[in-house]
């Protein structure tokens, strides 16, 4: 494991950066990456789904030109699927080779174990894909709270020691500490132990000046003044009582919206015309269409 | 005004100096105290991520500490309250009394003023209060942050009329200063100025309102973070971080909550059924297999050469409970029913039947209510006025509703039923009809009780919940949202 210099002075410097990629953070996103990368621990993002948690892993891999290694999580993912697997059928042409070959007479069983059980038989998975690179690269592991507890603990190892140990190799540790982010939307509590190895980020709705310049910087050739519309608009829906607020990525999917259709100024006719881009429940549409319809006294 | 949280000659060497530690360690036990809990291991990524970030970088600082020491979104609130109390800005220039003379603030002063008006350099003091309000008025128009931080620093000085060691809260100099200040009369004012402007449109002029309301929020804010830090500067951070500890939403009693704690509570609600419907999900599937499914395990079995290494089984049949809720509705428990009606409801699809019914002393059923609402508020609402809830008084009376509640639907309790009575079992000494449980709990697969009060109030007073326990399968306290989704998950 190398301990390579420092690739960031200072949080704002991280900020400065991950803009000419196209992600604005805020402050607290910003210093949490910059720790990550000081402190060699995994980041552990957590909010509403669409705020942009996958985003800031690829982000961060671009910004520093890593590779991405992208575990998803699924109920029933285990060690086969996160670690690694034997590639069996290759060892069975193993066996089948050695036994023709045995036929002329010529070596033991010990041989052939010390055979099918090395590297070249191995197929790696993300987390050993990523524990074994030999560049630079950034693991995610995605929506983390979808894996049973249980399989959550095959990541502890991982996460704070950064090896995997495989009985028939022994401990593989890594050439270089990557970067970690694991997301989740929160349906179930993680547990303690993961959560006390990693740093912890909630990143929730962006405030309204960074919603405008992230709409701005995403959509490119919005006018300033719709943009500015169409962010007032988003946190006056969110702040109803909704099964499901809009997210930044459904932000910018009405942002394009309205700029297809050549649209300069949102009144309330277009607004409601266009609302099923924003919201997804039929339930929160009307409602949403009633409340902007109203006068505004409230 | 720059933040510091620590002095700024304290440039802290590799072994961590022991004053910052000092500090480090009263700041975690100050949150351990607000109810976050934080762990030895935590502490110390604290510090060594102190060792990393500017110390003169307030925010810099305030973001490591919560990264490593916040691990949930629910305390961060919590966490900022007791950051802003416990590193408040120290030092001579803060002192009560002793007002920061600031040269950019005089300059704004006599900049946004247009004439200077005698001495600028005297700041806001020197201002009067009419000036001070159209400057207030000015700020709001154009968004000025740092105008309307300098403002509320001079409206707290001028109009909350805080003297040292005066035994009053807060929210009272909050309160002075906010009516002084007359921001309702001012957001009138604002959006008149509007009114010319717009080119018309109910939409524009609610997104106008709605920015003008978020700034005056701010404001606000602003104004409290003010008194606050005054507030510290008089008493010290430990005194004030006493006062102005606040529980964790999950740990709000139902039966005490403000109305503020209420709409936190109303907010955690929604997450905690869709974590709770994962769970219940989860726990049904896992454990019990179903029967073989031999299609699947031949095809399974071609892998490996026709073997049947692996047998494959049948997702098993979930078998779910089928829920009566009878509620308590009167007064006194009102919200607590509200909330694990809602809790219940929301979870409607982890149980094959959902029925309810409320009582104070007469009983009537209101599943029809409940279904299908969106706004759980409104059912309720609807049920306190449509459902024929009340017999005599209006004023509980358990051995009636009870007796009524058998004599109507008793024969629909089944051997898959399980009952949840709500309520603090408070009798007013009427006859507790306990014999109504006796039976049900025969009939039923469970009877279950849950009770909002304290387990120390049990049985004190007119509460007769001990003549109901012994035929329950269980009887269990209820106080808050943790001790209900302890419940409900057991319930599954």
């Amino acid at each position: 494991m190398t301990d390579p210099a420092p690739r960031f002075a200072s949080p704002a410097e991280v900020r400065r950066a991950l803009r000419e990629v196209d992600y604005l953070a805020d402050d607290g996103i910003a210093g949490v990456v910059f720790l990550a990368e000081r402190l060699g621990k995994p980041v552990l993002v957590e909010g509403p789904a669409g705020t942009g948690k996958t985003q800031l892993a690829k982000s961060v891999a671009e910004m520093t030109g890593a590779r991405l290694i992208r575990l998803q999580c699924y109920e029933g993912l285990d060690e086969s699927k996160a670690l690694y697997e034997w590639n069996y059928k290759k060892q069975l042409l193993r066996i089948q080779a050695q036994r023709v070959a045995e036929d002329g007479g010529a070596g033991g069983w010990g041989d052939v174990e010390e055979d099918i059980f090395s590297e070249p038989f191995l197929l790696t998975r993300p987390l050993l894909e990523a524990i074994r690179a030999e560049d630079p690269v950034v693991l995610l592991v995605d929506e983390v709270d979808r894996v049973e507890v249980e399989t959550e603990a095959l990541l502890l190892e991982v996460l704070s020691d950064y090896q995997v140990s495989i009985p028939e190799l022994g401990t593989v540790a890594a050439r270089q500490v990557p970067l970690v982010f694991l997301t989740s939307n929160n349906t179930r509590e993680l547990s303690e132990a993961l959560k006390r190895r990693c740093l912890f980020l909630h990143i929730d709705y962006p405030e309204l000046e960074r919603e405008r310049e992230i709409v701005s910087v995403r959509v490119p050739g919005i006018a300033e003044d719709l943009a500015e519309q169409v962010v007032r608009i988003v946190r006056s829906i969110r702040a109803l009582d909704l099964k499901k607020a809009p997210s930044v990525s459904e932000t910018l999917d009405w942002a394009r919206t309205l700029l297809l259709l050549g649209i300069r100024h949102v009144d309330t006719e277009t607004a409601t015309g266009t609302l099923h881009v924003l919201l997804k429940y039929q339930s929160d549409i009307d409602r949403a269409a009633k409340e902007l319809a109203a006068p505004a006294a409230r | 005004m720059v933040g510091e949280v620590f002095p700024p000659d304290e440039t802290l060497p590799a072994g961590s100096s022991a004053g910052l530690l000092a500090t480090v360690a009263g700041f975690v036990a100050e949150l351990r105290s607000a109810g976050i809990p934080v762990s030895l291991t935590e502490n110390l990524d604290a510090v060594e991520a102190l060792r990393h970030v500017p110390l003169g970088d307030r925010d810099a600082v305030k973001y490591a500490m919560a990264a490593t020491m916040v691990k949930a979104d629910a305390h961060w609130k919590v966490f900022e309250t007791v950051f802003d109390v416990y590193f408040a800005y120290r030092g001579e220039q803060y002192r009560l009394g002793h007002e920061p003379e600031d040269d950019e603030e005089a300059q704004l002063v006599s900049g946004l003023l247009g004439v200077p008006e005698g001495d600028a350099g005297g700041g806001m003091e020197a201002l009067s209060a009419e000036q001070l309000a159209e400057m207030l008025y000015r700020a709001l128009r154009d968004g000025d942050r740092a105008l309307l931080a300098a403002i509320a620093r001079a409206a707290v000085a001028r109009y909350a009329g805080m003297e040292p060691g005066r035994p009053v809260g807060g929210t009272y100099y909050l309160y002075r200063t906010l009516r002084q200040l007359d921001l309702e009369a001012l957001l009138g004012r604002l959006l008149d100025a509007e009114g010319g402007v717009g080119e018309g449109g109910d939409l524009d002029e609610r997104l106008v309102r709605e920015e003008y309301e978020s700034r005056i929020d701010a404001l606000r804010k602003q104004v409290e973070a003010e008194i606050r830090r005054r507030l510290v500067a008089d008493r010290g951070a430990e005194a004030v971080a006493r006062t102005v500890r606040r529980p964790l939403p999950e740990d709000i009693e139902f039966m005490h909550a403000t109305r503020e704690e209420m709409v936190a509570l109303r907010r955690a609600i929604a997450p905690l059924t869709r974590k709770l419907a994962v769970r219940l999900a989860r726990k049904r599937r896992r454990g019990r297999r179903g029967p073989l499914d031999f299609r699947a395990t031949v095809r399974e079995s071609l892998s490996a050469g026709g073997v049947p290494i692996e047998p494959v089984f049948k997702p098993p049949r979930p078998s779910k409970p089928e829920i009566m809720v009878v509620a308590d509705i009167s007064g006194s428990v009102a919200a607590f029913a509200r909330f694990t009606l809602q809790l219940v409801y929301s979870l409607g699809s982890q149980f094959s039947r959902v029925r309810a019914w409320a009582f104070i002393d007469g009983i009537d059923e209101v599943t029809d209510y409940l279904k299908g609402a969106d706004d759980i508020g409104a059912a309720i609402h609807r049920i306190n006025t449509e459902a024929d809830v009340i017999w005599v008084d209006g004023h509980s009376d358990y051995g009636h509703a009870l007796e009524a509640f058998w004599d109507r639907w008793g024969r629909q309790v089944e051997g898959r039923t399980t009952v949840l009575l709500l309520g603090d079992a408070r009798n007013n000494y009427h006859a507790s009809g306990a014999w109504v449980l006796a039976e049900l709990a025969r009939r039923a697969r469970h009877v279950y009780w849950l009770d909002p009060e304290p387990r120390s109030y049990w049985d004190t007073g007119d509460s007769i919940i001990g003549h109901y326990a012994p035929h329950c399968d269980g009887v269990y306290e209820c106080r808050n949202l943790k001790q209900l989704e302890r419940f409900v998950e057991q319930l599954g």
